[in-house]
């Protein structure tokens, strides 16, 4: 049974301007011990999903349909008190910025102890040595004099090491990393994703990694799912993702990125403008950017078809391409149709 | 494309911050410490590094948008020393800054905002005359002119950063410092901005000196490529060359800690990795800046700081030991 099975899950914020659909029927599971990225442009709802599996979404963010069940346990609705129990016991958050989401008016110490006094049963004293054994996890020196100090003491990698610390003092069996580089320079985040890399190893639990960066996304990731305005397009293997990508929005982003090759040549950026949540379109929500867009996409969402069994895309030019391959073969006008409106699988 | 003759020269170039360290005491923050490079006609020089290394200090340095500690900074075989240097250089070069959101006056429409360098400097001699540029000036960057009337909120953040270069471009400049211009923006936003600067470039004959964190992003688009590393340049080379086989143990570590978007590449990649964090420029180590996380520091690492040799065509170190190392 996997870890983590989130099916059709729906979560709208409720704004003046109206409702804002941030993600829009969301399904994946995720096994121990495995790393699954999740990728998006701002505003695509990669962070939603993750704030939905905690349910520390804003005052005006509610989950409006799906199931989230961990280790078998339905988390939608099952109250404040089962949440308080899997929040940073079960499911651990590390966030973007690590220069806010430390209490500046408590030392490292403290914080880093109320977590674990929290959730376990360690009186005071143990609850101190397992802090101090966390900051050596995290290859923090001297950790004995760092836990007296006061998060403006440190640098900005070395405060999110005392994140991750933090998020894993209690064992989690998920870790949730939310961009938790982006605001550090290369090197030290190349220090961060190996250290995340290795303590995945040693503790075996399983990491959702959601970034904007597909570099990050190659270098630790076993699965991935691509996502735009709160859907998903397409989620499979790492290797496939980057080798087989199967979406128009998948393509145009591996292929906006500049690398070795396109020195001194024109980069392909995907055209027009982010989509605008509380207008979106009836199709695809790709489709108004996308340079493949046929009538269908403009009328009709394509549901997720099973590329192989590692891969699954929603994109009708899968179905186009199957169909003059010869892999789906057409008896009539009308049964075109049919397999069209179905989503059949492809190959 | 570059040619072979400087528009911007640079030398010895300080610029340091007194931070208050007591009632009557202070203390030089040195975030430029003696920085050289010359930029040729139509070239495009990147500068990278961590934050901190002062970076962009060089870049609004060299605009006088700080006044320098000391050196000298050249335009056109002129040095810009005076005032009336400084107001005519402006003309000349112009920056286009990071934070598309805080860059823009919200009171101001988009055509004030493009028409403001015009009426600081006087370019325009009648109202139809300025209208016309301002929307030649947003035709350039692929804004319509119906957003002319309309106030930055209404636009999305690569909107907005047209926005920033349509008025960068006014004075109509030769050379233009763009201050990390496509990091706040998202992936597929930012190949537009990046293609258009390259658009420009071609199209207008302008010389950039490019700054950002992002290396694949810098590699794209730039000729020479130059390494900082706390208020020093450590390296500057051809761009393929400094990707290829950089010899400054810095920018070794650097550019292998970029994360490749590939993953076979990524897991077979060998990051050199650099231990600690980058010291504070307060307390700047005494020599070269890099040997308290350099592996092959020596004692003479600590006495002196290296020149800024060049090893070969093109290309320039800044270390004492680049030839037992490499």
């Amino acid at each position: 049974m996997a870890l983590l099975e989130v099916k059709n899950l729906k979560t709208s914020f409720f704004t003046d301007a109206g409702e804002v659909k941030a993600v829009n029927d969301v399904s994946f599971t995720l096994d121990r011990g495995k790393v699954l990225g999740i990728v998006g442009e701002s505003g695509s709802g990669k962070s939603v999903t993750a704030y939905s599996v905690l349910q520390i979404l804003a005052g005006t963010g509610k989950i409006v349909g799906g199931s989230i069940k961990f280790d078998g346990q339905e988390l939608v609705g099952a109250g404040e008190k089962v949440m308080k129990n899997i929040r940073g016991n079960k499911i651990s958050i590390i966030f973007q910025d690590p220069m806010t989401s430390l209490n500046p008016t408590y030392t490292i110490g403290h914080q880093l102890m109320e977590a674990i006094l929290l959730h376990t049963d360690r009186n005071r004293k143990q609850a101190y040595d397992r802090a101090v054994e966390m900051l050596r996890l995290v290859n923090v020196n001297e950790p004995e004099r760092r836990m007296k100090q006061y998060p403006y003491e440190f640098s900005g990698g070395m405060r999110q090491r005392v994140m991750i610390a933090m998020a894993l003092a209690c064992e989690p069996d998920i870790l949730i990393a939310d961009e938790p580089t982006t605001a550090l320079d290369v090197t030290i985040q190349a220090q961060i994703l190996e250290l995340m890399g290795s303590l995945q190893k040693e503790l075996g639990m399983a990491i959702i990694m959601i970034t904007h960066d597909l570099g990050v996304v190659a270098q630790i990731c076993d699965e991935v799912i691509v996502m735009y305005a709160g859907s998903i397009c397409e989620q499979g293997t790492a290797d496939e993702i980057f080798y087989n990508p199967c979406h128009e929005y998948t393509k145009g982003l591996l292929r906006s990125i500049p690398s070795a090759d396109t020195a001194g040549r024109k980069l392909q950026p995907i055209t027009g403008t982010p989509i605008d949540l509380l207008n979106m379109p009836k199709g695809c929500p790709f489709a108004p950017r996308c340079n493949f867009a046929m009538k269908i996409c403009i009328n009709h969402c394509a549901e997720r078809m099973l590329i192989n069994k590692d891969h699954a895309a929603a994109c009708w030019m899968n179905v186009k391409h199957g169909i003059q391959n010869g892999e789906i073969e057409i008896e009539s006008e009308e049964s075109t149709e049919e397999k069209k409106e179905g989503g059949e699988s492809v190959g | 494309m570059a040619e072979n003759k400087p528009i911007i020269e640079v030398k010895d170039l300080k610029e340091y911050f007194y931070i208050n360290t007591g009632m009557f005491r202070s203390k030089p923050l040195k975030a430029v410490d003696g920085v050289s490079f010359s930029i040729n006609k139509g070239e495009t020089l990147g500068l990278v590094g961590e934050s901190g290394c002062g970076k962009t200090t060089v870049g609004r340095t060299l605009l006088h948008l700080y006044k320098p500690t000391s050196g000298e900074i050249w335009y056109d075989g002129k040095q810009i020393k005076s005032r009336s240097d400084i107001k005519e250089f402006r003309k000349k070069a112009t920056m286009v800054f990071q934070d598309p959101y805080s860059s823009l006056n919200p009171r101001m429409t988009v055509s004030d905002i493009i028409g403001e360098p015009l009426d600081v400097h006087g370019l325009c001699k009648s109202k139809q005359e300025r209208q016309d540029r301002i929307l030649e000036l947003m035709g350039y960057v692929g804004l319509n002119s119906e957003h002319a009337a309309r106030y930055a909120h209404e636009f999305s953040g690569g909107q907005r950063q047209r926005i920033g270069i349509a008025r960068s471009l006014a004075v109509n400049p030769d050379f233009i410092v763009c201050d990390e211009p496509v990091s706040a923006l998202d992936v597929s936003i930012q190949a537009q901005v990046i293609n258009m600067f390259d658009d420009l470039q071609e199209k207008l004959g302008l010389t950039y000196l490019f700054i950002a964190h992002d290396l694949l992003v810098v590699r794209h688009i730039s000729d020479r490529i130059a390494v900082m590393y706390l208020g020093k340049m450590v390296e500057l080379a051809p761009a393929a060359e400094i990707y290829d086989k950089p010899l400054h143990p810095y920018s070794k570590s650097l550019l292998s800690a970029v994360p490749i978007p590939d993953p076979k590449i990524a897991r077979a990649n060998q990051r050199i990795a650099l231990s600690g964090d980058i010291p504070s420029p307060l307390n700047a180590p005494s020599g070269c800046p890099f040997r308290t996380r350099c592996k092959y520091a020596t004692e003479k690492c600590a006495e002196a700081m290296p020149d800024f040799n060049e090893v070969s065509k093109g290309h320039f170190v800044a270390c004492h030991r680049v030839a037992e190392i490499n």
